[in-house]
């Protein structure tokens, strides 16, 4: 009797759980499409920079400005790590901060000095419990990342830049972060940010040339605003790409539990069942047993 | 008559897009009228200003305000490139309003106080 109710109980427990998880698993399905949107929005500014730059860097061969400078006097890299403010999202920070990991062993074989940069709540606390030093931490926007949380990033990290080892400045620039692949497949990517480097695209298709554009005030003052704003598109992008990874991440966790749960409630189910047909059993023979012991003592 | 393919993007969104027959913004150093068959240019926008596009299908004016930024022309393309950007019809008046203020009390400000002017003027109103 007291094994069906508890088990009773048990399976209302799981379900509420799996109510729960199911509900969570909805929420980030449509929250994907949002941040998939949001993806697809800042994309015609990206191109547009990235073809403005390309069309200034082609018609100045040569062209030198501090952040496409290769800076070999200093020895320290910036690594910055995007992870997610929020958890429930299975494997998605211990991946990220898994290839940070070896990214910062390479880059400590190689002989330089990493240093790390993070964004995310679980990616700082995850530092900060092993007291490890982070030059600079940012959160609360993982999951709708504006692009004025990438100009705070991207303007700290020029600055960092810019500066000289001695300063506490660094050399180089690294990012790990997640791309977002599709529904299934995201994959943690590393990238070399800065020095920015150039590549100078030779043939390719006639009448695809850039035009030779003339520069208002000077082709300095826009390389000037040009760089530091392709250098925060490029941060927005990477923010955009691992807010969608976050949710898909988040969604795939919940809907591994969801089925758990609901597993869970089977097996739970067919328990309750025998032990109640096994109590029914029970009963009857009881019943019966006793009728037989009073037809034989009513018979004699 | 030629016409100009006009952008106007911010990082977040494309504010707007079509085709028009003029487009004047604003640099540095002065104003700039853009018509088709306009040479390329790669300028610096001054930061809170207006950006007026005149439509090809003979509509009003379009104004937006345009924060720190930039626009290149070529081959009859305007791009507005801008951090922030607004149409003059979205802008909420009242809103930008107290901004003004605000930037006004602040005494330092000069951006946000170039900025919520740009907005009001992009609103059609006085500032």
């Amino acid at each position: 009797m007291a094994q069906v109710r508890e088990l009773r109980q048990q399976i209302k427990s799981v379900k509420s759980t799996a109510k729960i998880t199911r509900a969570q698993e909805m929420i980030a399905t449509s929250r994907i499409v949002k941040a998939q949107q949001a993806v697809a929005a800042s994309k015609p500014y990206a191109d547009q920079i990235t073809q403005a730059l390309s069309a200034l860097v082609s018609h100045h061969v040569g062209i030198d400005h501090p952040l496409l400078r290769e800076q070999p006097e200093d020895n320290r890299s910036a690594v910055l790590i995007v992870t997610s403010d929020r958890g429930f999202c299975g494997a998605y920070n211990a991946n990220v901060i898994r290839e940070a990991e070896s990214l910062i062993k390479a880059l400590r074989e190689q002989g330089r000095e990493p240093v790390p940069y993070v964004v995310g709540n679980k990616g700082i606390t995850w530092y900060r419990f092993r007291g490890r030093e982070v030059n600079g931490t940012w959160h609360g926007f993982s999951d709708r990342p504006a692009f004025a949380d990438a100009e705070t990033i991207g303007r700290r990290l020029v600055q960092d830049f810019l500066k000289s080892d001695a300063e506490g400045g660094v050399g180089e620039i690294h990012v790990v972060y997640t791309e977002f692949v599709s529904m299934l497949t995201q994959q943690v990517q590393v990238r070399r940010l800065m020095p920015l480097e150039i590549e100078e695209r030779h043939g390719g298709e006639q009448g695809s040339v850039p035009p030779s554009y003339d520069f208002e005030p000077t082709a300095e003052a826009a390389l000037d605003l040009l760089l530091p704003n392709y250098v925060e598109s490029r941060i927005f992008h990477m923010l955009l790409q691992s807010a969608a990874s976050f949710q898909a991440a988040v969604r795939r966790a919940m809907k591994s539990a969801t089925d758990n749960a609901n597993e869970l409630i089977g097996v739970y189910t067919r328990q309750m069942n025998q032990a109640r047909q096994a109590q029914i059993t029970q009963e009857i023979s009881e019943i019966v047993g006793g009728a037989n012991a009073l037809a034989d003592s009513g018979g004699e | 008559m030629a016409t100009l393919k006009v952008g106007l993007v911010s990082p977040e969104r494309e504010i707007w897009t079509g085709e028009a027959k003029m487009v004047v913004a604003q640099t540095i150093e002065g104003q700039l009228g853009i018509m088709p068959g306009h040479a390329p240019v790669l300028g610096v926008l001054l930061d809170g200003s207006v950006v007026k596009i005149e439509p090809a299908d003979g509509g009003e004016w379009i104004s937006a305000m345009v924060g720190s930024g930039f626009f290149s022309i070529a081959n009859d393309e305007v791009s507005v490139l801008a951090e922030q950007a607004e149409l003059g019809a979205e802008v909420d008046v009242s809103d930008a309003r107290q901004a003004l203020q605000d930037a006004l009390n602040a005494a330092d400000d000069s951006t946000a106080e170039r900025r919520a002017r740009a907005r009001l003027r992009a609103a059609g109103q006085d500032a």
